[in-house]
């Protein structure tokens, strides 16, 4: 496998620890980071930010009583759910997205296929499969879209994204991401509105792929 | 000689010993703090305390994951706290990464600790020589309350307009540390 050279840029990594990122990005940001320990590291030093600040904030008085019915319950019985694990390509928290089972794919037509796997009102996010040599449709983007290689790898106007790469493509790019010839490319891929594909699904028929 | 601050000696008897006046004083000086983010936030007291309460016992039941050769303790309560807070006030469990597999045999290095909490003192010293204007843009970047950045998402991405002055509160803040470390 080749290094990870595409990483998650510093403000989002900000925007992830602070908590004001949204979930499908979140999700993109968490599975990059579980995958890369370059992220890892830069996340731990952002959080060390957030720690210093919090240390030098100012103080608000909380009650005993609150503070009593903390101690009243540490020593209660926790029943937490079994964690779901890391499957075969899927990272942790991918896994966990997909409720600890494999991608249910729908198709999208020429061998392309994908799975939403979280869909609100300030994105989404959707795991994409592309046979190798397929390209995904040129499409532009309203916002903001993060794709995640997991397998395989793709090309575009910007450079090669291999297994871990994370490419970041804002509303101004217009770009035709190719997979390469051999095994099939899986991504996740995140936008915080919906993408504009040219052709492929019609317009029309887009509210109902989601995409 | 140099030593472990007393915020990481009271995490560890805690982690190790599971002892309660050592998690008192983890209590005593992180809750306050904690309140004081959340009400400056825009929340009401008896939401700042409720999430308070969570977060310090996700401290306490989650103190086995604590790495004091990765994290300092105050970067550790930043991120459980930021976590319950979205768990908590958006109904969602934010994703997280997968958890680092510890060595399975490891002898703690007690350099790499001290190491670590000296770093996080300089980082502090850093944040107070802050301009208050540059200050703010940081803290905003870092502590930012979350009902204001919801608001901000359903109109488009917050970071887009901010981007620019988050990158220049860290520059400043990278010369800042560099002038620390060259005394
Ligand atoms: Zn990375
Ligand atoms: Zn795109």
């Amino acid at each position: 496998m080749n290094a990870i050279i595409h990483h998650i840029p510093d403000e989002l990594l900000i925007a992830y620890a602070n908590g004001t990122l949204g979930q499908a990005y979140s999700l993109v940001v968490a599975a990059h980071v579980s995958m890369c320990d370059e992220s890892r590291a830069r996340l731990g030093a952002h959080q060390a930010v957030g720690g210093a600040l919090l240390e030098n904030a100012g103080t608000e008085t909380v009650s005993d009583r609150a503070r009593a019915a903390v101690f009243d319950r540490l020593d209660m019985p926790v029943k937490e759910a079994p964690p779901i694990r890391a499957s075969g390509i899927f990272p942790e928290p991918v896994m966990e997205a997909l409720g600890g089972l494999p991608p249910r794919w729908k198709p999208l037509g020429l061998g392309v296929r994908q799975m939403i796997l979280n869909h609100d009102a300030e994105g989404s996010a959707r795991l994409l499969y592309i046979p190798g040599g397929q390209a995904v449709p040129d499409h532009g983007h309203n916002g903001l879209e993060l794709t995640l290689v997991l397998q395989g790898a793709f090309r575009d106007e910007t450079g090669r994204f291999g297994v871990g790469d994370v490419e970041v493509a804002d509303g101004d790019l217009e770009h035709e991401p190719i997979a390469e010839e051999g095994e099939a490319c899986i991504c996740l891929a995140a936008t915080d509105a919906a993408l504009r594909f040219r052709s492929l699904v019609p317009r029309l028929l887009q509210p109902i792929f989601r995409i | 000689k140099p030593e472990l601050s007393d915020q990481t000696a009271w995490m560890l008897a805690v982690r190790d010993k599971r002892c309660k006046a050592s998690f008192g004083q983890l209590f005593d000086y992180f809750g306050p703090r904690l309140k004081g983010v959340l009400c400056k936030g825009g929340l009401s007291h008896a939401l700042a305390e409720d999430i308070v309460q969570d977060v310090m016992l996700t401290i306490w039941r989650k103190a086995a994951q604590f790495d004091p050769e990765r994290a300092q303790v105050s970067a550790w309560v930043y991120q459980i706290a930021r976590n319950r807070q979205i768990d908590v006030l958006r109904k969602v469990n934010r994703p997280l990464p997968e958890a680092l597999k510890a060595p399975e045999e490891s002898t703690p290095d007690a350099s790499q600790m001290v190491a670590l909490d000296q770093e996080s003192r300089a980082l502090r010293q850093a944040l107070e020589q802050l301009k208050p204007s540059q200050r703010e843009v940081v803290e905003q970047a870092y502590l930012g309350d979350l009902t204001h950045a919801e608001i901000q998402a359903k109109t488009g991405l917050p970071l887009g307009t901010i981007k620019s002055r988050i990158r220049l509160g860290l520059e400043k803040l990278r010369h800042e540390l560099k002038e620390l470390s060259g005394k």
